[in-house]
C-alpha cells in the first residue's frame, strides 16, 4: 500500500525530491520538542507554490495526513511528523517575492528564513518586527503557522500584527487569496484567523508581511536585584509610569548562572534576579524617556545597573538574554520549557508558587522570561536517564500550567498549543468552546489530514523516545524562548 | 421585520439568540448601512459597562454595548489609550460596533487598527452558546484566533457579547503638521516619505476638501518639537494651531465632514494606489474623500445624487475593495473575492443560518 502511494507520490516530483529512506527520514522524525519522535512515509522538498498545491491536493484525494515544516524549530512539537504521513518540507520555497520599501511591505514564500526578512530590508532602514529567538534559522512559514511572539510583542505585537496578506492552500485543495499590500481590511480578518493555525487550516504559500522603520536609537539597562520580587517591583513601577518599553525581560539566578557559564557575559554579583529594560524610537522621544527610566530604576533600588553605553555593550547585553535556553542545557542533560503567561500583577506570586512546587517536585527550575507581558519561560531541569525524572518534570510542568490559567492567564503566549499542550487546551477552553474550534478545522479540513494530533486532545498519543538539545541547539545555531 | 430585541443580561442574550430565527445585533447603528438587513435586530445597549479594567494589565474587558466613549474617558483618567484611535464617540459607538464594522480611526497608523488591539471576545455562535476564544493577557497563542475573524465580520457569524482589549500608556502630548501638497502625486509622495523615516508618527491623513497632508506627532513636548522642525525643513507646511488641530482630529473621527444624505464608503488600498483611485473618482458629482493611515484607507463620500454603481465600476476597473458604511448602496462595493471556505466557516459557527450572511 505504501509502495503504492509512493509510487504516485513520485509522479508529482522528482526522485531527488522525494526521501523515503529511513535514513533519510531521520532528520525529520523530530523538531524543538526533541522529546517526541514519529517517522512519515515520506518527505517531499517541493520548490514552488503549484508543487505544494498539488502535494496538498493528492494528500486531499489519498486521505493522507500531511504536516508542513519550516526548519523544525517548534517547541511544541508543532511539525512532529504523523507515522505513516507525508511531511512538506517547504525550505527550498525561500524567495522573497518582492519587497517594495516605499510601501514597506515585503511579499515572502513560506521557507524564508526570519532574520532573513530584516536582512534584506536593512538597506532600506527598515525591519521586520517579530523575533522569535530562532530568527537566524526559523521560517516565516512557521511563524504564520504558530503566531510566533519574540522579547518585542508588548509593543508590536506577534506575527499575526504583521501578516497583511496570504495566498495559501486550504486542506480541501482550495486556493484563497487575503488582504494584501493594504495594511488595512474589510469584511471578517480571515488572515488573522489562519495565523496561528498550527498548520491545521492548510499551507501559506505567500506572505505579505509589514516592515517598519528601524528604531533609530535605544536606550538598554540592565539592572542586578537581590530578589526577583525587587526586579517584579520595578516591572510595575515602569508599566505604571506612562512608558511603553520595547522589551521588559528578567532572568533568575539560575538562568544567570548558565549564561554566565556558557558567554561569560558579566553580572552583578550576589543578585538573584536581572532586568532588562529597553527603550527605542527616535532620539529625542528616547532621551526623554531615559531620564524617567533611569529614576525609575534608581528608585527600584538595584544592586547595579548598567546602562549600555554603544551597540556593542547593547548586544552584549542581549547575547546573554537570547543564549540562556540553550545555556541551561550546560546545567542538565535535559529540560522542559513551558511558555505560560500569568497576568503581570500575578509574576512575584506566580514565580513564588513556581519555586515551591519546584522544590516539591526535587526539580531545579531557571526562569527567563518576558516580563513586560507576563510571558514565563521555567526551564524544568531533569535527568533523562534517571528513572521517573521525565514524569515528575512533566507534571511540574502540567501544575505550572494550570496555575498560569487559574490565574487569569493563557497556557502558551508564543510556542503553541502543538503536541506538547493538547491535553491542557481543556484547561483553558470548556468543551462546548473545543467543539467550536473544532468545527472551524472541520471547515478548513473535513478529513483531519492538515497537522492531526495538534492542539486538541487526542487518545494514543505518540510514543516518548528520546530528549535533550535539539542538535542545532547543542550546535549554538539556535536557541529557544 | 421591524421588532428589536433587547436583552439586559449575558442569559437573555443567550435565550434572545435561541428564541430568533433570524437576527443581527447592532449598537448605535452608527454605521447602519453595514446592519440594514432583513432581520430582527438585538439592540445591544443594554449590555454594558466595563467588567474589568487593570491599568497595570494594559487590558480592559467590556460588555459589546458599552459606548466607546466611555471606555476613552475610563483609560484616560489612568494615562492610558486605544491607540487604534476608534471612530464615532460622539455619535455613542458602542465597542461591540467597533469590532464588528472593523473600524480604526487615524492614529492606526502608529501601533495597527483594532485588529491588532483584540485580544478576546465572549460571543454567542448561531447554537446559541455563549463562547469565550481568545484571552485576557496581552499575550496569548492558544487556539484559533476567532477574536481577529470577528473584526470586521458584522455580525455574520456571531453575537459579540464581551471583549478583551490591549491598551497603550497615552503620550503626553501631541503635535499636527500641515504639509503642503499641489497633486495627489505630491501628497502620496509626502505619505510614503513620511512614513518610511525615523520618526514614528502617530497619524497621516490627507483630510478632506484639501490637497495637503495631516500629520500627527505624540510623545513628549520637546521632542515633538525638534522632530517637526525636522520635517518642515523637507516639505513647506506648518504646525497647526491646537484648536485648528483638535477640530480637525475630531472633525474626521466623526465624519463631520461627509454629505449628510448620500453614501459613506471605507475604501482600502496601497498607498501607491491612491493616484489612481483619486483621479478615477475625483469626477464624481461634489465627492469628498479623506485619506486615512497613511495611503491605506480611504472614506469616499457621496452627494445623495450621485448613482453608487458608478462608484462600484470604478472601483471594480481598479481592482479595489470598498463597504458601504452608510447610505443606500451594496454593503460591498468594487472587487470581491468569493471564497468556498467563507460558506463553510459560516456553516461552523452559525449552522442554522440565524444570522445574515455577509452577502446580503
Amino acid at each position: 500500500m505504501s509502495n503504492a502511494v509512493l509510487n504516485r507520490l513520485a509522479t508529482l516530483l522528482s526522485r531527488t525530491r522525494l526521501l523515503a529512506q529511513p535514513e533519510q527520514l531521520a532528520a525529520y522524525e523530530s523538531d524543538g520538542l526533541t522529546a517526541f519522535r514519529a517517522r512519515p512515509l515520506a518527505v517531499v522538498l517541493p520548490e514552488t507554490a503549484d508543487e505544494v498545491i498539488a502535494l496538498v491536493r493528492f494528500c486531499h484525494q489519498e486521505r493522507l495526513p500531511f504536516v508542513a515544516r519550516g526548519s523544525g524549530t517548534s517547541l511544541s512539537g508543532g511539525s512532529l511528523p504523523v507515522a505513516g504521513g507525508v511531511v512538506i518540507a517547504l525550505n527550498r520555497l525561500n524567495k522573497i517575492l518582492h519587497l517594495d520599501p516605499a510601501q514597506r511591505i515585503a511579499v515572502v514564500e513560506p521557507g524564508v528564513v526570519n532574520a532573513e526578512v530584516s536582512v534584506m530590508a536593512a538597506p532600506h532602514g527598515l525591519h521586520y518586527a517579530p523575533d522569535p529567538s530562532s530568527q537566524s534559522i526559523c521560517t516565516i512559514g512557521g511563524n504564520v503557522a504558530f503566531n510566533s511572539g519574540g522579547a518585542h510583542c508588548l509593543k508590536y505585537g506577534m506575527t499575526s500584527n504583521h501578516v497583511l496578506g496570504l495566498k495559501a492552500v486550504l486542506a480541501t485543495g482550495e486556493i484563497v487569496h487575503w488582504g494584501g499590500a493594504s495594511r488595512e481590511n474589510i469584511g471578517p480578518d480571515w488572515c488573522g484567523l489562519f495565523t496561528g493555525n498550527e498548520g491545521l487550516f492548510g499551507i501559506a504559500l505567500e506572505i505579505t508581511l509589514q516592515l517598519l522603520p528601524k528604531a533609530e536609537y535605544f536606550h538598554t539597562v540592565l539592572a542586578g536585584y537581590r530578589t526577583l520580587e525587587q526586579a517584579g517591583d520595578a516591572v510595575s513601577a515602569i508599566v505604571a509610569s506612562g512608558l511603553l518599553p520595547g522589551a521588559i525581560e528578567i532572568m533568575d539566578a539560575l538562568a544567570l548562572e548558565a549564561a554566565q557559564a556558557a558567554v561569560h557575559a558579566e553580572y552583578p554579583p550576589g543578585c538573584e534576579a536581572v532586568l532588562i529594560v529597553e527603550l527605542e524610537g527616535p532620539r529625542e522621544v528616547v532621551e526623554v524617556d531615559r531620564l524617567r527610566l533611569d529614576q525609575i530604576i534608581i528608585a527600584s533600588q538595584p544592586v547595579e545597573a548598567r546602562p549600555a553605553r554603544d551597540a556593542e555593550e547593547r548586544q552584549t547585553i542581549w547575547k546573554g538574554r537570547k543564549c540562556a535556553f540553550s545555556a541551561v542545557g550546560r546545567l542538565s542533560p535535559d529540560f522542559i520549557v513551558q511558555d505560560g503567561v500569568v497576568p503581570r500583577r500575578k509574576l512575584g506570586e506566580a514565580l513564588r508558587r513556581i519555586s515551591e512546587m519546584s522544590r516539591e517536585a526535587g526539580l531545579r527550575c531557571a526562569n527567563v522570561f518576558h516580563a513586560g507581558d507576563g510571558n514565563l519561560h521555567p526551564l524544568i531541569l531533569y535527568k533523562g536517564r534517571e528513572a521517573g525524572a521525565l514524569d515528575r518534570a512533566e507534571e511540574l510542568a502540567g501544575r505550572i500550567l494550570r496555575m498560569c490559567v487559574e490565574m487569569g492567564g493563557s497556557i502558551t503566549g508564543e510556542h503553541g498549543v502543538g503536541v506538547e499542550k493538547r491535553d491542557y487546551l481543556s484547561a483553558m477552553f470548556n468543551a462546548k468552546e473545543i467543539d467550536c474550534m473544532k468545527r472551524l478545522r472541520a471547515a478548513f479540513d473535513p478529513l483531519g489530514i492538515a497537522n492531526p494530533g495538534k492542539m486538541f486532545p487526542v487518545t494514543g498519543a505518540p510514543a516518548l523516545q528520546q530528549h535533550g538539545l535539539h542538535p542545532l541547539e547543542k550546535a549554538g545555531v539556535i536557541s529557544r524562548e | 421585520m421591524s421588532e428589536v430585541l433587547h436583552p439586559g443580561t449575558l442569559d437573555e442574550l443567550v435565550d434572545a439568540v435561541r428564541s430568533t430565527q433570524r437576527l443581527l445585533a447592532v449598537g448605535a447603528e452608527t454605521k447602519p448601512r453595514l446592519s440594514s438587513v432583513d432581520a430582527t435586530k438585538l439592540s445591544m445597549e443594554g449590555l454594558r459597562g466595563i467588567v474589568e479594567y487593570d491599568p497595570g494589565e494594559f487590558t480592559f474587558t467590556a460588555l459589546a454595548g458599552t459606548a466607546v466613549r466611555e471606555i476613552v474617558a475610563a483609560l484616560a483618567e489612568r494615562g492610558q489609550y486605544m491607540p487604534f484611535d476608534p471612530m464615532l464617540l460622539d455619535a455613542s459607538s458602542t465597542l461591540g460596533g467597533v469590532v464588528a464594522s472593523g473600524l480604526s480611526g487615524p492614529g492606526r497608523f502608529r501601533f495597527g487598527g483594532i485588529r491588532d488591539f483584540i485580544l478576546g471576545v465572549r460571543f454567542v455562535d448561531g447554537d446559541g452558546r455563549l463562547l469565550r476564544l481568545g484571552g485576557k493577557v496581552v499575550k496569548n497563542a492558544a487556539g484559533f484566533d476567532l477574536p481577529k475573524f470577528f473584526v470586521g465580520s458584522l455580525g455574520r457569524f456571531g453575537v459579540l457579547a464581551e471583549m478583551t482589549l490591549k491598551v497603550f500608556p497615552r503620550p503626553s502630548s501631541t503635535l499636527t503638521l500641515r504639509l503642503d501638497a499641489n497633486s495627489i502625486e505630491a501628497a502620496t509622495s509626502i505619505l510614503l516619505g513620511a512614513a518610511g523615516r525615523r520618526w514614528e508618527l502617530d497619524a497621516l491623513e490627507i483630510p478632506p476638501g484639501e490637497l495637503r497632508v495631516a500629520l500627527r506627532l505624540a510623545g513628549p513636548p520637546p521632542a515633538l518639537q525638534s522632530i517637526a522642525s525636522e520635517i518642515l525643513s523637507q516639505w513647506d507646511g506648518q504646525i497647526m494651531a491646537r484648536d485648528d488641530s483638535m477640530a480637525l482630529w475630531a472633525s474626521l473621527g466623526e465624519f463631520a465632514w461627509t454629505h449628510r444624505d448620500g453614501v459613506l464608503a471605507k475604501v482600502v488600498l496601497a498607498p501607491t494606489q491612491l493616484a489612481r483611485l483619486h483621479h478615477s473618482l475625483r469626477t464624481l458629482e461634489d465627492i469628498r474623500i479623506h485619506v486615512s493611515a497613511g495611503g491605506n484607507v480611504a472614506f469616499v463620500s457621496l452627494a445623495a445624487s450621485v448613482f453608487v454603481p458608478d462608484l462600484d465600476a470604478r472601483l471594480r476597473d481598479l481592482g479595489l475593495s470598498g463597504m458601504t458604511l452608510r447610505g443606500i448602496g451594496p454593503l460591498w462595493l468594487g472587487h470581491r473575492r468569493v471564497t468556498q471556505i467563507e460558506g463553510a466557516v459560516k456553516e461552523a459557527l452559525d449552522p442554522k443560518n440565524r444570522f445574515p450572511s455577509l452577502d446580503e
